[in-house]
């Protein structure tokens, strides 16, 4: 059993999973264990935040990274020992469906809670002394049922190109381990020479690996939830006729957000199978009831959070080249420059536009006459589902396999990093050890046995 | 009373306490720790000429070897004392890796070697050896109350401990011949065999193998390269100095095989007793004989040979890489295939040795058998291979034995605080297959278990066995004064001077504008405590070994403390601890291969159950749930 399995029996860790059943508009997620306080605050943002009391429930936002609002909650804080596993418990209480929750889910592990295995709850219920005698058997049967499920469902979510992946991962980080345990074990083997530079070569494709299949759970994940969009440019560009122009009547579904301070409008915009996310849409569409300047600057701060950013420009008019610079931030991740009024002659300087965003970022369009904008929503398909073409946008779905494949990558990371600061061989072999064994779990294969197995099935060795 | 004997007794010799069977490395370092505990011992051996012999290579330590010897000296044992007398070359291993994998090997004068160890045995008190053959057990009401010899001597002991290594039904294979053998053309032992069976001691056969040894006057060593020791070697006792133990050392040569042996293995092959079927035991992976290489790796066109001198008194040299059981003629061919050996001539042919021994998970980690009480058993008999981990077994099953007479409690090792630990660990919770080999990367928890660390690991833990009030003493003030360094050093700044700029620039080591803790200069990768001794003015004298540990305990600590944390989750499951008598058949929810691997280990706790191939995740949280209720359903009926 690896290292990581003890850290399981032995209930230290704080553990979350969904407590109500998939399918439902309102869903618990369920928290339990020494840090799950200090989990909820790093993700919880509400009116009191502070010394939260026991048995009190809470309204707030949960929030991701940047303050990006995830979901509306209700959060019931239940302190040690009066709760169910006499563990500090927390639950929340999602109204956001089910990838909103998911969403929580990850974050809440993102910041160090551990996925609930089966029954997990109901077991550090029972050997806290919380339930009864009479309910120890069914805690026993939950585990084995459980297990027994999730083994069946993780074995069908891992058929064909996923399992082939980690497998050849796994493969991959085995031939090194036993690469690097034999120049351990046997110094004095002709091959036994293995210098770091080498073992950096290897590790780097297969974390190359395992970062597209998290690019490509992230794009999986963008498609489901929407991609959130900000739309950028100078007053009278053409913004709000560009949002009517995407906003046709038949792919335009406009939903009003009760804020806390006033008004949002977010709008989910579908374009053939991906949708759009725009937020603060009022801002765009009202801009005339609006102090111009204002409403820019509102939504430059909007455009930081967003996955995509619409730069707009007027093609019809010069611009000040200054000016760009301003509203153009490092921090966006895609940006797509649109030139609109295409009807009309054109004063612009696209050269400038090729130069600074690139030709294949640029495009033409008129928004007043609908040219150009069935382009458009193809250039952001070709931007966020690229690695969806390749592997299919749900290879990658279950929360806890993502986790695992996330902490593997992170372990060969640590591992390069290790190597950069010069430190000996051995050191890199307990990280290459930690990335095996995340992926191993989710295949369900250790690594002592079949080590060593590889170890004398590749070089031949002994005296 | 199950009294059962071979043979009528034609005497009775007076009672010891304890018997050892077996004068190998297991059997020695067994009989002097239950002497040396205070034990009447008798140790037999077939042969008073064949003690502590190394019937094949001819040297000590190596890889994870040379750990396990630096933890049997910290627990006081012999076999790093022994090879410090009589090493002949020392080297130290892995220097340019980290100091997890830092292995010291020696080559060893085999002659001395048996001969030191035999002076020790002679010079223990409590000690008597016998030359003598043990034909059975006797077991009376599950407790072993003696043995029996083929003389018909009945020997009264209240333990015993087997270290038959590769005599039991030994039989030596080499070409066409097969001959009923112990090692080295020495008697098996036959008739015990059954008596263990009678005891109902599941047995298996295992098969093992050694080289030719060629008289080095046939040599051409100018043909090889030489392979000296180090200069300055590093002793496997820590109670002996540098100084003290330093000689001058003897080389060894490295050549290689080539396509023509290869070639006259292969034409050869049919008559190899391993492909011809003569041979039925388990072969390790560990030790392949030359054919074996050349069928597995037949892609390779050579081999690496290393030459090693089994002693100043002797010609013969060992051939290591070329371990074989072909005939003689195709033996002599092959070796004189070789650069350098092309006129060599053999003094011992090499052979393939086949013998009983034992499935090691009927035992407990203090290595006795869990059905019998008094009955210990250790070394190559329990399924092993090497020197080393035959002494390591010894010693904690000679412990254990006395332990047992004097109803002390016994001492085990887990796997976080020595290699010793999980060799024993492997054996009696996973069993082996084929002989077992000690390996670093079997070590979950290798980055603390350094052969640099092995007293301060272990002697504690053997104080009140073989380690007496000074040798404890000395350690805990070690402990102590490595303390007081790091805590002084992570206190202690350092200002930004020229001196301390111009010793930065020298390392490539980035200069100081602003005072710094002393600590943190000593973490950095191209610095180490040593070389910052001219700037640390108030640096105390310390021993070579405190310096040692303090620059390791600094530079490593990240990854030192990751791994103290899972041995704290670790220690955590070995401490819920599990009935003996508990029928795991009776746990509904324990799937079925679970309740049948656990009722055969009858693990000690849950985290030797969470070690047993074929129990998962699920099966554990079971056990635990099943636990608790169990002790809930016992408090309520006490109540």
């Amino acid at each position: 059993m690896s290292v990581s399995a003890l850290n399981k029996l032995n209930m230290d860790d704080t553990i979350v999973g969904v407590s109500t059943p998939t399918g439902g508009s309102i869903s618990i997620i369920r928290m339990s264990g020494k840090g799950s306080l200090h989990i909820l605050k790093k993700v919880f943002e509400w009116k009191d935040a502070g010394k939260p009391k026991s048995h009190r429930v809470y309204y707030g936002w949960i929030c991701g990274g940047m303050s990006e609002k995830v979901d509306e909650v209700l959060v019931s804080v239940m302190l040690a020992p009066r709760t169910f596993t006499r563990e500090d418990v927390v639950e929340i209480n999602c109204h956001g469906g089910a990838m909103a929750t998911q969403k929580v889910l990850m974050l809440l592990v993102e910041h160090g809670a551990r996925l609930a295995e089966a029954g997990e709850f109901t077991k550090r219920a029972f050997l806290n002394g919380r339930i009864d005698l009479s309910q120890a058997e069914a805690t026993m049967d939950i585990i084995n049922a459980k297990s027994e499920l999730s083994h069946k469902s993780a074995v069908n979510q891992l058929q064909g190109r996923l399992a082939h992946l980690l497998s050849e991962a796994c493969e991959g980080l085995v031939s090194l381990l036993a690469r690097i345990e034999m120049a351990i074990d046997y110094p004095e083997h002709e091959e036994a020479d293995i210098v770091a530079e080498e073992i950096k070569t290897k590790i780097i494709p297969i974390a190359g690996e395992l970062n597209k299949l998290l690019d490509v759970a992230r794009a999986g994940k963008i498609i489901r939830d929407g991609i959130k969009t900000a739309i950028i440019g100078e007053p009278n560009v053409g913004k709000s006729s560009l949002l009517n122009a995407l906003a046709r009547e038949d792919r335009a579904i406009v939903t009003h957000i009760p804020g806390t301070t006033r008004d949002v409008l977010r709008e989910t915009i579908k374009i053939g199978d991906i949708f759009l996310e725009l937020a603060d849409t009022a801002g765009i569409r009202d801009t005339d009831d609006l102090v111009e300047s204002e409403g820019v600057a509102r939504s430059l701060k909007e455009s930081v959070r967003a996955d995509l950013v619409l730069l707009v420009f007027d093609g019809s008019k010069p611009f000040e080249h200054n000016k760009i610079a301003s509203i153009v931030n490092e921090d966006w991740e895609n940006v797509i420059v649109i030139i609109n009024k295409s009807d009309l002659p054109q004063g612009i300087d696209k050269d400038y536009l090729t130069d600074k965003f690139g030709e294949s970022s640029i495009i033409e369009i008129s928004a007043k006459n609908h040219i150009g904008i069935d382009e458009l929503g193809d250039k952001i398909k070709d931007m966020f589902l690229q690695g969806q073409m390749e592997y299919g946008d749900d290879l990658v779905t279950n929360a806890r396999h993502i986790s695992l494949i996330n902490s593997s990558r992170n372990s060969l990371v640590h591992a390069i990093e290790t190597i950069d600061t010069g430190l000996h061989v051995d050191f890199v072999a307990i990280d290459i050890q930690a990335a095996y064994a995340a992926l191993g779990e989710i295949l369900g294969i250790a690594v002592d046995e079949e080590l060593i197995e590889k170890i004398f099935s590749e070089f031949c060795l002994g005296k | 009373m199950d009294m059962r004997t071979t043979k009528e007794i034609l005497y009775t010799a007076e009672p010891v306490d304890v018997i050892v069977i077996g004068g190998g490395h297991a059997g020695c370092e067994a009989a002097l720790a239950a002497a040396r505990m205070g034990c009447t011992t008798t140790l037999f051996a077939m042969n008073m000429d064949s003690i502590a012999m190394m019937p094949c290579n001819p040297n000590i330590g190596g890889t994870s070897k040379g750990h396990l010897v630096r933890e049997i000296d910290a627990l006081g044992g012999e076999m790093g004392k022994n090879i410090d007398k009589t090493y002949i070359q020392s080297r130290m291993l892995n220097t340019g890796k980290g100091p997890a994998v830092h292995s010291l090997r020696a080559q060893a004068d085999k002659q001395r070697y048996s001969q030191e160890m035999r002076r020790m045995l002679d010079a223990t008190p409590n000690l008597q050896l016998v030359q003598s053959e043990v034909a059975d057990i006797v077991v009376e009401g599950g407790i072993v109350t003696g043995a029996i010899s083929v003389a018909g001597a009945l020997y009264p002991c209240k333990a015993i401990v087997l270290a038959t290594g590769t005599y039991l039904n030994g039989r030596c294979v080499w070409g066409e011949v097969s001959v009923n053998s112990g090692p080295n053309g020495l008697a098996p032992s036959l008739p015990l065999r059954d008596s263990l069976e009678r005891l109902g001691i599941t047995l298996y056969r295992f098969k093992t193998g050694t080289p030719a040894r060629i008289d080095a006057s046939t040599v051409d060593f100018s043909k090889m390269v030489e392979q000296n020791g180090d200069e300055e070697i590093t002793p496997f006792s820590f109670e002996n100095n540098r100084a003290d133990i330093a000689r001058s050392q003897i080389s060894c040569y490295l050549t290689h095989t080539n396509e023509r042996t290869h070639e006259i293995i292969r034409a050869s092959l049919h008559r190899s007793p391993m492909y011809s079927g003569d041979i039925e035991g388990t072969a390790t992976r560990y030790c392949p004989s030359i054919e074996d290489k050349v069928v597995r790796f037949a892609e390779k066109a050579s081999h690496q040979v290393f030459v090693e001198p089994e002693g100043e008194n002797t010609n013969e040299l060992y051939v290591s890489g070329m371990s074989t059981s072909l005939p003689e003629d195709v033996q002599m061919a092959m070796y004189r295939s070789v650069v350098g050996l092309e006129n060599s001539r053999i003094v011992r042919f090499g052979y393939a040795i086949e013998y009983d021994c034992i499935d090691a998970t009927q035992l407990l980690p203090t290595l006795e058998f869990k059905a019998i009480r008094g009955l210990f058993s250790a070394g190559q008999f329990n399924g092993t291979s090497g020197y080393e981990e035959a002494a390591a077994q010894g010693l904690v099953a000679g412990i254990n034995a006395a332990a047992g007479v004097l109803g002390k409690e016994p001492l085990t090792i887990d796997r976080s605080e020595g290699y010793v630990g999980v060799l024993i660990d492997d054996l009696v919770t996973k069993g082996s297959n084929e002989p077992y080999r000690m390996m670093t990367s079997r070590a979950e928890y290798r980055l603390l278990l350094r052969q640099d660390n092995a007293d301060l690991r272990l002697t504690p833990k053997g104080y009140g066995y073989l380690i007496d009030e000074n040798r404890y003493q000395k350690v805990l003030e070690k402990q102590r004064l490595i303390n007081e360094e790091i805590r002084r050093l992570s206190k202690a700044t350092i200002a930004p001077s020229d001196e301390i700029n111009t010793l930065l620039k020298q390392h490539n080591s980035s200069e100081m504008t602003s005072g710094m803790k002393l600590i943190e200069l000593v973490k950095r990768p191209e610095l180490t405590y040593a070389v910052l001794a001219d700037v640390d003015a108030n640096r105390p004298a310390l021993p070579e070994d405190v310096a040692e540990q303090v620059n390791i305990a600094i530079k490593y600590e990240g990854y030192i403390q990751k791994q103290m944390q899972q041995v704290e989750q670790f220690k955590k499951l070995e401490g819920r601890k599990l009935p003996q008598d508990l029928d795991y058949s009776t746990i509904d929810n324990l799937r079925l291969e679970a309740r049948q691997k656990l009722n055969a280990i009858k693990p000690l706790n849950v985290g030797q159950a969470s070690r047993i191939t074929g129990v998962n995740p699920a099966d554990v949280s079971n056990l635990l749930v099943y636990m608790e209720r169990r002790k809930h359903m016992e408090k309520r009926a006490d109540e």
